[in-house]
């Protein structure tokens, strides 16, 4: 809507996908959440099952917007749209989530690995629709931690991040890290992760995660603030949530 | 082509014909003149456009006219005549937490769908509940300060006095 009201878009059709029903509910099966892709942000802020199997939403969501906005805004357009500074769609990268997109030729899944291709641009074709959101369920092996820095709440932020570790004892097993608001897509932290991998989450590892940030983000300059800075943002975020995590409930 | 819409406004159920190209706040302004609904950014950022709708506080600048019907909204116009947003107002009042006024109809919103989600707010949730209404002349010390005071007035299970607008 606000690109419509900057007239930054003219779509000379648009069509309310508001009343489909099968785009709407949330539910839990084979060990996968099914996010229609009209859940509501603010669902994702109360909403049980959420709460319980993709905590990263839940963490995320009072960061998305004004509450306002939140009460009308859904996942699927925030995926959707895949602005390279919301929360949803780096969120997706950081769980592991599927896109389930519907064409004439049928249905498909696309993992979030590959459905961010570059500055507001997805896999999604001409004539398809995101319809889904499928978030492998996070369970008791899984620790997770969100957070971005923004200059007031609810504006755009500087840097933010989700991570989400498989970790069952002390040792992590898995790790995802997600970035966003630090290029044109959504990036996920490979040497981050890598570093994390098969060690105890202890200051030595959140030092060398750290220090894998340069391998994995590369951020451009901006008129709001330098590169480098937005680098050492990112290094201060990612020692932040992993030292959350370290710490424990 | 104009579409018909049929939706309750302030209680009122209406049905109307309106451009699809009709944003929700142009419609309550200018084909209802509720003009107590402002547009200020258009564009989802400073709150002055709020509405309940469903219940819900919602930016009649977001949304076109077509995707209301069948809806309920309530504009500041519609709260203050059931005077829902009476003790509101009141303490804005007194606490003069408005100058100019142009955000005031928002901010009354806002603060109604918080005191409705959490009847007894911090003064940080209260600041993030505002995050999205933009003030321009008194700052938010005031507008905090009322919203805090209804709070506690509306615990303590006190009557909201009629607001009335004392003589010039």
């Amino acid at each position: 809507m606000p690109a419509l009201a900057l007239r930054l878009q003219a779509p000379e059709r648009l069509i309310d996908i508001a009343h489909i029903p099968d785009l709407r509910g949330i539910d839990l099966r084979d060990g996968w959440l099914r996010l229609g892709a009209l859940t509501r942000h603010a669902e994702a802020h109360d909403h049980p099952l959420i709460a319980a199997h993709a905590p990263l939403l839940a963490l995320a969501a009072p960061h998305v917007a004004h509450p306002a906005i939140r009460n009308r805004g859904t996942l699927g357009g925030s995926v959707a749209l895949a602005d390279p500074a919301s929360e949803f769609p780096a969120m997706m990268l950081a769980m592991g989530a599927e896109m389930e997109i519907a064409g004439l030729q049928g249905t498909r899944r696309v993992p979030a690995d590959e459905f961010f291709q570059d500055l507001y641009q997805t896999a999604l074709e001409p004539g398809e629709l995101l319809v889904a959101l499928h978030v492998p369920a996070a369970g008791p092996q899984h620790r997770c931690a969100f957070d971005e820095i923004a200059r007031r709440r609810g504006d755009y932020a500087l840097v933010g991040c989700g991570v989400m570790l498989t970790a069952p004892a002390r040792e992590v097993e898995s790790a995802r890290i997600a970035f966003f608001s630090v290029g044109p897509t959504p990036i996920r932290a490979l040497a981050a992760e890598a570093a994390l991998t098969g060690r105890r989450l202890d200051g030595e590892a959140i030092r060398l995660a750290q220090a894998a940030l340069s391998q994995d983000l590369d951020p451009p300059d901006d008129e709001q603030v330098p590169a480098a800075m937005r680098l050492h943002l990112a290094r201060v975020l990612i020692g932040r949530l992993l030292g959350r995590i370290a710490e424990g409930p | 082509m104009p579409v018909a819409i049929t939706l309750t406004v302030n209680g009122e159920t209406l049905t109307r014909l309106v451009e699809p190209r009709e944003t929700l706040a142009d419609f309550l302004r200018r084909d209802l003149e509720l003009t107590g609904t402002h547009t200020g950014c258009e564009m989802g950022v400073c709150g002055a456009c709020l509405v309940m709708l469903d219940g819900l506080p919602a930016h009649a600048c977001l949304m076109f006219a077509v995707q209301a019907d069948g809806t309920r909204v309530e504009t500041v116009e519609g709260l203050t005549g059931s005077a829902a947003l009476a003790d509101l107002q009141r303490a804005f009042h007194e606490r003069n937490a408005l100058q100019c006024g142009f955000c005031t109809p928002g901010m009354l919103i806002s603060a109604e769908g918080l005191l409705a989600r959490k009847a007894m707010p911090s003064r940080e949730e209260i600041r993030d509940a505002l995050s999205g209404n933009y003030c321009r002349c008194t700052g938010y010390e005031a507008i905090v300060d009322a919203i805090e005071t209804v709070a506690r007035r509306r615990a303590a299970g006190e009557a909201a006095l009629p607001f009335a607008e004392e003589p010039a």
